[in-house]
């Protein structure tokens, strides 16, 4: 009996999780002539124009292929850089330890609108404006620490005994840390993939900031059908459906990784 | 456990350290900068030192905007996390079902800010939104977002629990997942109610990943502005003009970068201070239990 309260109360939440995608789907698949002139549950002319209008500009299809290169290169360079420091977290006791992983934090801390122009001026200084290893470089800020902070989880959960074993093996550091500790916190680096990736992928201020063409995301893009005749909600709606695909596609791969890092319970 | 004293790990913190330094440190002193300057132009400013951070402090509307992010995130911390914490009681522990939960729960985590808002439009206006015109004629409550106070509010609210419940719950299910199996072995030996459970085995033993999800939804909560800004512009009036909407009128629209300044860093040593509190206190609780 209570097991089943707790079904069908799952059932409920998710369900209301997914009519609002629902609708924006079924927004998306009708004009935005029709959309203004009657209400409808479903699509019943369906049509792929928004679609289309998308995928034969490059104004616009160009819009995902920026933001998923910089999504790409920063959670590469996010999980890099933040393994190695992850690890020293879990292991060692050494000076400014704690509050160094608070000052970390407190970089996920500041509003965005003010900082973002600074961020503006020292990126065309350094001549990377409209870059993407910019934008990739800039969401280091929050995605660096939160790496380090759901590592460092991983990493405490694995026995000291198995690092003290490889040392006295003979194991120099590099070569323990790359053959045998990351292949045993695989799950934990998957978990952190996805958070970077989603965090990265959803900021909107410092990626329109620091682009103008040639490496703006389609989230920026997106403000254009406001400011065009009116509100075209059918396109509208295309591209935000469309914004949804590549992170599902994520999930998709990463799901057993999820499952088997949230598993272990480390995060 | 203790840890291994050793100085030499900075070594490995090094690239971290610098690679958000160097995207931290610079824009932080240039903010200073702005904070204590009246600019004119480019190479024309006066230092006015204080002035400004007098002027944000007494600004009435900038004390409304506090008050209302204040009610907004005690309300969002009051609602999400009991709320992910059940969710993730819920789910699944084992089959086909973990890896189905675990996607669709994630959906509304990578859909970008302003993609958000979007979706909240199109679902709550009162002539093509299925919530907006279910409300208005399937149940005949009027609801109309854009033009009554209560109704922006429960909009913003729901697309906030709708958009970030899953990351409370996605942390919790995985706090839960960690606890061994011989803990509720030990739990039903001793005859103890899943409420028993739940407080004295389940709660404590989340409690790492719980102060995670807590000080993330508190400050991203804090620091909302795409969502609510695309969804209702801060109306209707002021009445959803958070924190960094206001912000965002000064500093931008206004093209006043020593007030806005001044406006960011009062902002950003609230939202520390509230942060370092919440952390503080959530460590000292687990402690207490432990002993």
């Amino acid at each position: 009996m209570k097991g089943k309260k707790k079904i069908v109360g799952l059932v409920i939440y998710f369900i209301l999780l997914v009519i609002p995608i629902y609708w924006m789907l079924n927004m998306s698949l009708r004009s935005n002539a029709d959309i203004l002139a009657s209400f409808a549950l479903y699509p019943k002319d369906i049509t792929f124009m928004n679609y289309m209008k998308i995928f034969t500009d490059s104004s616009w299809y160009m819009g995902y292929v920026n933001a998923m290169i910089y999504v790409v290169m920063n959670t590469l360079i996010s999980l890099t850089v933040a393994l190695p420091a992850a690890y020293a977290f879990s292991r060692y006791q050494f000076v400014g330890d704690k509050q160094m992983f608070f000052w970390l934090l407190t970089n996920r801390m500041a509003p965005a609108a003010v900082f973002a122009l600074p961020f503006f001026q020292l990126y065309s200084t350094i001549g990377l404006l409209d870059t993407h290893i910019a934008v990739a470089l800039a969401h280091c800020l929050f995605n660096v620490p939160l790496a380090v902070w759901i590592l460092e989880g991983f990493m405490s959960g694995v026995p000291r005994e198995i690092d003290e074993t490889a040392f006295i093996d003979g194991y120099g550091f590099p070569r323990f840390f790359i053959t045998i500790f990351i292949p045993l916190i695989r799950a934990g680096v998957g978990v952190t993939a996805f958070f970077c990736f989603m965090f990265s992928w959803v900021e909107l201020l410092l990626a329109r900031t620091l682009t103008v063409t040639e490496a703006k995301p389609i989230s920026a893009i997106m403000t254009r059908t406001i400011s065009a005749t009116g509100l075209d909600y059918g396109l509208l709606a295309a591209a935000g459906i469309l914004t949804i695909v590549p992170g599902a596609m994520v999930i998709w791969f990463v799901r057993n990784h999820m499952a088997k890092g949230f598993a272990l319970g480390r995060v | 456990m203790e840890k291994w004293p050793n100085n030499k790990a900075w070594l490995l913190v090094l690239p971290v350290f610098v690679i958000v330094a160097f995207s931290a440190i610079i824009p932080l002193m240039t903010v200073i900068n702005y904070s204590v300057q009246d600019i004119f132009g480019p190479g024309q400013s006066l230092f006015v030192g204080t002035e400004w951070y007098r002027q944000m402090l007494g600004d009435y509307r900038l004390h409304e905007a506090l008050w209302r992010q204040f009610l907004f995130s005690g309300l969002v911390l009051l609602i999400e996390m009991p709320l992910g914490i059940l969710i993730a009681l819920a789910m699944p522990k084992k089959g086909w079902g973990v890896p189905a939960c675990l996607v669709t729960i994630a959906l509304p985590l990578l859909i970008p800010w302003n993609t958000i808002g979007t979706i909240w439009i199109i679902f709550t206006r009162p002539d093509i939104g299925l919530f907006g015109a279910g409300m208005n004629n399937l149940l005949g409550i009027p609801f109309d977002h854009t033009a009554r106070l209560l109704d922006a509010w429960i909009t913003v609210m729901l697309m906030e629990v709708w958009h970030w419940t899953p990351l409370v719950a996605l942390l919790a299910y995985a706090g839960l997942r960690a606890i061994p199996e011989a803990y509720y072995q030990a739990a039903r030996i001793d005859g103890a109610s899943a409420w028993s459970t739940f407080v004295y085995i389940q709660l404590p033993k989340m409690r790492g990943v719980l102060t995670i999800a807590f000080l993330l939804r508190f400050m991203d909560s804090f620091l909302i502005y795409a969502e609510p800004f695309v969804l209702t512009g801060g109306g209707p009036g002021n009445s959803t003009t958070f924190l960094s909407i206001y912000l965002v009128k000064i500093a931008l629209l206004q093209f006043d970068l020593g007030p806005g300044g001044a406006f960011s860093l009062i902002y950003f040593v609230i939202v520390l201070l509230f942060s370092f509190i919440f952390y503080q206190a959530l460590q000292r609780v687990g402690k207490g239990e432990k002993a």
